[in-house]
């Protein structure tokens, strides 16, 4: 009995109620994206004026020849760093767990610079978009979808690197050893799962036509 | 409740390093074949092989993302070591999410018209 209560923390379950609460938020989550994507997958195609995502447009009032929207080297780019951040993170939670603070902070860090770097990708993204290419929110069923799908996405990774930074500040002020593993790996599990929705999000989105 | 935490943390083992390198470098082959998929569709490319990517673009594109978001679940999210309850939370509104897709799908491309464009609402 002893054995167990040391084992297993006191709940009826015998796991974490933490885990188990953020493993149902993850579950929630997993429906709010798929019709977001599905919702983007419907309009596909459906825009009654450019400018598209594959393909240039001419705009038939002012004759103005409109360039495919999407660049695709860049995206590609970003997607890597985002895989990059998951596989760092699991590095500072191996690291958090064994105890070695070193290993912990240089790899938490270099997950939040990988996730700030993403937030700043999709911020030119976006602003390319609106200024360059002369797609707004509401120019055509494309721009609505688009931007409210990767909009809620790079909201998702702007609370995952703030939740990140804020475990990698108490790190610096030696507040986390490995008895708070935990809330490393809760954090990580966030983490992780906006970067297997950025890889639905990626293909669906940036490469099927 | 800290304490505890941590013990339960500790009473399964994670993959150590190699484990977690064996899948970053599997995740970026797997991105690499996704764009090569794309690019081998968009620059035309003929002979057997770039036709049958051509053809087969969104199918190949879906099975490597499964691929790749089956393999952070399992490893990196731990699902492959860690208690089947939590499987069991992530996997089951992960069905019903792709259930509701289907149907969404269904129901809108099935009231498209000729021209791709829809002719009626859905639910008229």
């Amino acid at each position: 009995m002893a054995h167990d209560a040391v084992l297993h923390p006191p709940t009826s379950t015998g796991l974490d109620n933490r885990k188990l609460a953020i493993w149902t938020f993850i579950g929630s989550e997993c429906l709010f994206f798929a019709t977001l994507i599905s919702t983007y997958v419907v309009y596909k195609g459906q825009s009654l004026n450019g400018p598209y995502p594959h393909e240039d447009w001419t705009n038939p009032a002012t004759g103005k020849v409109m360039e495919r929207v999407f660049s695709i080297p860049l995206v590609t780019f970003g997607t890597a760093v985002l895989l990059f951040s998951s596989f760092f993170v699991v590095l500072a939670l191996n690291g958090l767990q064994r105890g070695k603070q070193k290993q912990f902070i240089g790899w938490l860090s270099a997950t939040v610079v990988c996730g700030l770097f993403f937030i700043g990708m999709q911020v030119y993204e976006f602003t390319h978009f609106v200024t360059e290419k002369g797609l707004g929110f509401t120019t055509n069923l494309f721009g609505s979808s688009f931007f409210t799908l990767t909009g809620f996405h790079g909201t998702h990774v702007s609370i995952g690197v703030l939740w990140l930074a804020t475990l990698l500040y108490l790190g610096l002020r030696g507040k986390m050893g490995p008895e708070k593993a935990l809330n490393l790996e809760i954090a990580a599990l966030y983490w992780h799962f906006v970067d297997v929705v950025w890889i639905v999000i990626f293909p669906v989105v940036y490469l099927m036509k | 409740m800290s304490d505890m935490s941590a013990t339960h943390t500790e009473g399964h083992s994670h993959p150590g390093w190699q484990l977690y390198v064996t899948i970053a470098i599997i995740l970026f082959a797997l991105t690499a074949m996704e764009v090569g998929a794309y690019e081998i569709a968009e620059r035309g490319m003929t002979g057997t092989f770039g036709t049958f990517v051509s053809q087969m673009v969104v199918e190949i594109l879906l099975v490597l993302s499964a691929a790749k978001f089956a393999l952070v679940a399992m490893f990196y999210m731990h699902l492959k070591q860690d208690h089947k309850l939590f499987s069991g939370l992530f996997v089951f509104p992960l069905l019903l999410a792709i259930f509701v897709v289907l149907v969404l799908f269904g129901l809108f491309f099935y009231n498209r018209g000729q021209n791709g464009i829809w002719n009626m609402p859905p639910w008229s």
